[in-house]
């Protein structure tokens, strides 16, 4: 029986889909790791990767906090902070805001100092502050990028959210990791696949997204251009 | 059972075996003699490996892989064994016998073939978990009396166990010294009436293998509040059961923590879970009466709380192998 079959069949008996141990329980938990920890990288990499982007400067910053970012391993980080923090609850918090940090800030500043000096300048010219500079012009035709980087920081972070099951936590990760400990593969399969499911649909939101926000202007352009 | 080599999680890279004692100049003239004395000795078939007494005889011999009185000492990958492996070395070398260190080979998975055709000839092994990994996977023996009888009776021909040392590293119910204290707690029977009231960690498979939670309540008749998964005897199982978050944990007897953290390792006298001794295996061609008597007197003084303090010094204190091994065998006079 292929592992297709095997996670098929996982997933749809019945009992998987009730109790503390059933997949809406745990899918839940898991978009709460997920969306915390997209929610505090966000308020610390947007508004950092505007000024930066905006100012023109500390593109050095941005390089380092994405490379030192992405050499991290997660799952060292998470086991580190537990046993340096006495096993508070919230050490999965750390590696996952740190995880999902990067993509954004490099997006977010690339977006901003990609956009057309040209538009800037006319803004200015027509007597727009620099508040209103970046709020009228640049963060509307960066929306592309911005939005590229939260779509590959949410779908990294919840496919790495997984980990929180290491330290005895709850989410989609418990599955993999008991399955494995218990060698109950179809547990690991099905719950793989539900995780696999939940970033496909992550992405799907995302093109939605794109859909709704990006300027009507802009879309046409980037599709050609970008 | 879980797999020995992948019991230390807090483990240092493990020391450079240390390098083999020099071969005595003589040895060709005495490897002749010896060669004619084995052949005589295939020859009558009542001539036992173990029982060439007297010293001179006992040099290396081309017909066997390892001789009498040269051994080959092999090691798993992971510190505690690699210790007592030097252990071992330290005392032969000590009674005069040629001794190679071959450590850190890797699981019992692949040491077992090595020794079983004689490419080493002593390894320090773990009754129970040789039992079920490599003799008998089906096996329910639990105490160290039927685990090495059927050892003894299952072994093939070419392997036998020494005797088993009292030093265990085996899974246990860990509690901190302060809920010892609080609940009176000494042993897993002593847990019956407050296991409700306390959550258990361990790792994930523990809910579900047949020594873990089920096995504590089907022989203990305990039911605690709840299970929380954890790791394997690791840093998380460490840190939760320090600060409190489970109030008992599988941890295996010889991990360091239990000194450094206090935390007692309550007994087991139903044996939930099978034993764990310290056993010398070896290729029974290979050894004879003095290399015998030297690990039988190793095993009779190495204790679950001396190898415990031995690995302590070794994984927390960063004390070097051969150091820790010479201080045990002088301690106990066998140095």
């Amino acid at each position: 029986m292929s592992y297709f079959q095997i996670a098929w069949q996982w997933l749809t008996s019945a009992q998987q889909w009730h109790g503390s141990d059933g997949i809406p329980v745990r899918l839940v938990q898991h978009l709460q790791y997920t969306g915390i920890a997209l929610g505090i990288a966000l308020i610390i990499a947007l508004p950092a990767g505007l000024a930066m982007g905006h100012l023109r400067r500390g593109g050095f910053v941005v390089v380092s906090v994405a490379n030192f970012g992405r050499a991290l391993p997660t799952l060292g980080l998470l086991v580190l902070i537990f046993v340096l923090t006495s096993g508070s609850p919230a050490s999965w918090l750390v590696p996952l805001v740190v995880l999902a940090i990067p993509p954004i800030l490099v997006n977010v500043y690339e977006g901003v100092l990609g956009v057309d000096p040209d538009l800037t300048d006319a803004a200015r010219g027509m007597g727009m502050t620099e508040w209103q500079v970046l709020r009228k012009v640049e963060i509307p035709v960066a929306t592309p990028l911005i939005l590229l980087g939260l779509r590959i920081s949410a779908i990294q972070v919840v496919a790495t959210a997984t980990i929180a099951a290491y330290i005895g936590l709850g989410g989609l990760g418990r599955y993999i990791i008991d399955g494995l400990a218990r060698d109950e593969y179809n547990v690991v399969a099905g719950g793989a696949a539900v995780i696999v499911l939940l970033a496909l649909a992550i992405q799907a939101l995302f093109t939605l997204l794109r859909w709704l926000i990006v300027p009507v202007g802009l879309r046409r352009e980037t599709q050609t251009s970008r | 059972m879980p797999n020995n080599s992948s019991r230390c999680a807090a483990a240092p890279a493990p020391a450079p075996a240390p390098a083999p004692a020099p071969a005595p100049a003589r040895t060709t003239i005495r490897t002749a003699a010896v060669a004619v004395a084995a052949l005589a000795c295939l020859t009558a078939a009542a001539c036992s490996s173990s029982s060439s007494s007297s010293k001179s005889s006992s040099s290396s011999n081309p017909l066997v892989p390892s001789a009498t009185g040269s051994v080959i000492v092999g090691s798993a990958n992971f510190p505690e064994d690699e210790l007592i492996a030097q252990i071992y070395v330290d005392a032969l070398q000590g009674k005069g016998i040629k001794v190679t260190s071959k450590f850190n080979i890797g699981a019992r998975e692949v040491y077992y073939p090595e020794i079983e055709k004689g490419a080493i000839t002593i390894i320090p092994d773990y009754n129970g978990a040789l039992l079920t990994t490599s003799v008998n996977p089906n096996s329910t023996a639990t105490s160290t009396a039927a685990v090495n009888a059927e050892l003894t009776a299952k072994l093939p021909p070419a392997l036998e166990i020494l005797n088993s040392a009292p030093a265990q590293d085996k899974d246990s119910i860990t509690v901190t010294q302060a809920t010892a204290t609080k609940y009176h707690l000494t042993s897993i029977s002593d847990l019956a009436p407050v296991a409700k009231d306390l959550v258990i960690g361990g790792p994930s498979e523990f809910q579900t293998r047949a020594d873990g939670v089920p096995g504590l309540k089907k022989i203990y008749g305990l039911t605690f509040k709840s299970f929380q998964p954890l790791d394997e005897s690791g840093p998380i199982t460490i840190t939760d059961l320090a600060s409190g978050k489970v109030q008992a944990a599988d941890v295996f007897t010889t991990t360091p923590q239990i000194i450094t953290d206090h935390f007692v390792s309550l007994a087991d006298p139903k044996n939930d879970f099978a034993a764990q001794n310290v056993t010398p295996l070896v290729y029974k061609k290979g050894v004879n009466s003095t290399t015998v008597s030297t690990l039988n007197a190793v095993s009779a003084v190495l204790t679950t709380d001396a190898l415990l303090e031995m690995d302590k010094a070794l994984i927390i204190d960063h004390a070097s192998y051969t150091q820790v091994a010479s201080g045990f065998l002088t301690q106990e006079g066998l140095k």
